[in-house]
């Protein structure tokens, strides 16, 4: 095994002769978050389910932890623990039973399951809820248990689909820092999700799905690069003499404008804070503020969309 | 292709699941109470009539099932059972489905074999037990009210009424799962099976006659007969009936003598004493095709079931 947890290569989905997944392929290493990023209906929810030996591949290959996951999927299913769009769970049964269930299912002995269930509620915050029917549960809770779920399985691998979707901001920033807990276990991430800005924050590398296919995939300064040219704005307000020449010949700044009395933008391929700062000091100026702006995930897929939407729609 | 690991892996875990969910479901308690409270008011008003025939009828418990009032408790059982079976399944496996929790049990390491088989056993212990408690009651009721035991021969035809029921109700079990895994709507599924229920119980014995009259030529009065006999048969209810007549009176020898004995046609026995009562065992050989048919309906459903369980795609 080369240190990546999931390989997929090629696979496909085919309804009916319609393709709804057209040979994507990727691979997520261990340890990472890895974000599958795209409109919904773009075939983020099929490729999970096809790694999880839920949905059947029509062509194409995935390895999942060096496991086939058409072949055998319960060796699949022991070690991925999976979060579905919208979770749900028997509100008839308190969060604790629910969890019970799938402990049982898992095939815990009866000792280390209660341990378990008592940790993991623990993690999500939800300790003293254990015992409350989950149909007095919000939306996020629900989110939380899910997780809960998949902490206690000590699942290598967690699929989370559109985890984040439908929750308020405060829920949302609860469940980020419960994935990042996840990554700092060694647990591998794979996520979903059409809300861009709110993921961005957590993914290392994400892919961009598009009808199907991945139109896009890598870190997200990265993808700045390829779809912005640039992507990193620097902002630099100064006072000094004949700044502007000396900030466009550091390497990697490729515009310079001036955005106001004392301020200069610059369009560069990585942070150039630094190299600025140092400019402007040399020049014998006031350096007054230095602020970067990210490459947003937003802008790059709306940017991307923009120029290869005469050809999506050619093919 | 061989799957890895035993697809019976969480079966029991599923199973006793599920029938925890049916003893607390309130639907499931109402609807038992419901055809347990009906049964012993019947058997309870019908032990007087049965009273009156102590010196002469050597079967007297097994009337409990056949003549209490005003209608028999089996007449009961075979338009109820159904009722209760279709309420405990109707909504089994869609019902996962728009709770959402189907995908999230289906991505723990089980196989989908195990969901559905858990979800069926379950669903027939459940039935069991409420058979065997009605069962108990009707007899029990019976040893008050008749002042007289039942000999073995009648406990042996009343045990065989009971597994011949369960298997009935399991029938009716198998059809509710059918139609919650092809309907993703629980009010689609449960019309679609209580219409089936009410179609085979009630209107298919008026017009399957019509039908039958149809098809064969007129005046051919016993091939009109047969006819009419063969296409009844195809309801569940019709062939459940037939097997209780038959099992529950030793007297009867043909699952015909009482459909021709209606017509004022006698049976013809060469060297048969009309009325003799005849061994548990010949009653049971005479519906023999009538039991196998209803454990092959049973499994016909259940396969089926399991067959577009299988190709289903879990995502809602």
């Amino acid at each position: 095994m080369n240190g990546n947890v999931i390989e997929v290569k090629n696979i496909t989905k085919r309804y009916d002769g319609v393709a709804v997944v057209n040979g994507v392929s990727f691979s997520v290493a261990r340890g990472e978050i890895f974000g599958l990023l795209g409109p919904n209906g773009a075939g983020k929810t099929t490729t999970i389910l096809m790694l999880l030996g839920l949905s059947e591949i029509s062509a194409g290959q995935a390895r999942v932890l060096d496991h086939d996951p058409v072949r055998e999927p319960l060796a699949v299913k022991r070690q991925v623990g999976y979060l579905p769009d919208q979770v749900g769970f028997y509100d008839n049964l308190t969060a604790a039973e629910n969890l019970r269930y799938t402990a049982r299912l898992m095939g815990f002995e009866r000792a280390e399951r209660e341990q378990k269930i008592k940790t993991s509620l623990g993690h999500v915050g939800l300790a003293e809820v254990a015992d409350k029917h989950v149909s007095t549960f919000s939306r996020g809770m629900r989110q939380r248990l899910g997780l809960a779920e998949i902490l206690m399985k000590e699942a290598q691998i967690a699929i989370l689909d559109e985890p984040t979707s439908g929750l308020d901001p405060q829920a949302t920033a609860d469940l980020l820092n419960i994935i990042r807990d996840l990554k700092h276990r060694g647990v591998s991430v794979l996520l979903s999700s059409h809300l861009l800005e709110r993921v961005q924050s957590v993914c290392d590398r994400v892919a961009l799905f598009s009808q199907g296919n991945i139109a896009l995939i890598g870190t997200v300064p990265e993808l700045g690069r390829q779809v912005l040219g640039g992507g990193f704005r620097v902002e630099v307000e100064a006072e000094g003499q004949g700044l502007a020449e000396r900030i466009a010949a550091i390497p990697g700044v490729q515009r310079v404008e001036p955005g106001g009395p004392n301020r200069l933008l610059l369009l560069a391929d990585h942070d150039v804070r630094p190299e600025a700062a140092a400019a402007v000091v040399a020049a014998g100026g006031r350096l007054l503020r230095l602020s970067v702006e990210e490459p947003s995930l937003e802008a790059i897929y709306t940017r991307y969309f923009q120029t290869h939407e005469g050809e999506l729609h050619a093919a | 292709m061989r799957r890895e690991g035993s697809a019976l892996h969480g079966f029991g875990v599923v199973a006793l699941k599920e029938i925890a969910d049916h003893f607390t479901s309130i639907l499931v308690v109402v609807l038992v109470v419901l055809v347990t409270a009906i049964a012993i008011v019947v058997v309870y008003f019908g032990i007087d009539p049965i009273k009156q025939s102590i010196a002469e009828d050597p079967f007297l418990f097994l009337r409990l099932f056949t003549r209490s009032s005003p209608l028999p408790l089996v007449a009961l059982l075979s338009f109820l059972v159904p009722l209760v079976a279709i309420g405990l399944g109707f909504d089994a496996v869609n019902g996962e489905h728009n709770r959402r929790t189907l995908s999230r049990i289906l991505a723990q390491p089980i196989y989908r074999d195990a969901l559905l088989f858990g979800k069926f056993a379950a669903g027939l212990f459940t039935l069991t037990v409420m058979l065997i408690v009605l069962w108990l009651l009707v007899i029990g009721l019976g040893l008050l009210g008749l002042g007289i035991p039942p000999n073995a021969e009648e406990m042996a035809r009343a045990l065989v009424l009971l597994v011949v029921t369960v298997v009935y109700a399991g029938f009716w079990f198998a059809l509710a799962l059918l139609c919650s895994i092809v309907f993703r709507s629980v009010a689609t599924a449960a019309l679609v099976s209580l219409g089936l229920w009410l179609f085979v119980t009630i209107l298919w014995p008026v017009f399957s006659p019509v039908l039958a009259n149809a098809v064969t030529s007129a005046g051919d009065l016993l091939g009109v007969l047969e006819t009419q006999q063969a296409f009844a048969r195809l309801s569940p209810a019709v062939l459940f009936n037939e097997v209780v007549a038959v099992v529950l009176d030793p007297s009867v020898r043909s699952t015909q003598q009482s459909m021709l004995a209606g017509l004022g046609l006698a049976l013809i026995e060469r060297g048969a004493i009309p009325d003799a009562p005849i061994p548990l065992v010949q009653s049971v050989l005479i519906v023999w095709p009538q039991i196998v048919g209803l454990v092959a309906g049973t499994i016909l459903l259940f396969v089926a079931a399991y067959i577009v369980f299988q190709r289903q795609e879990v995502r809602a």
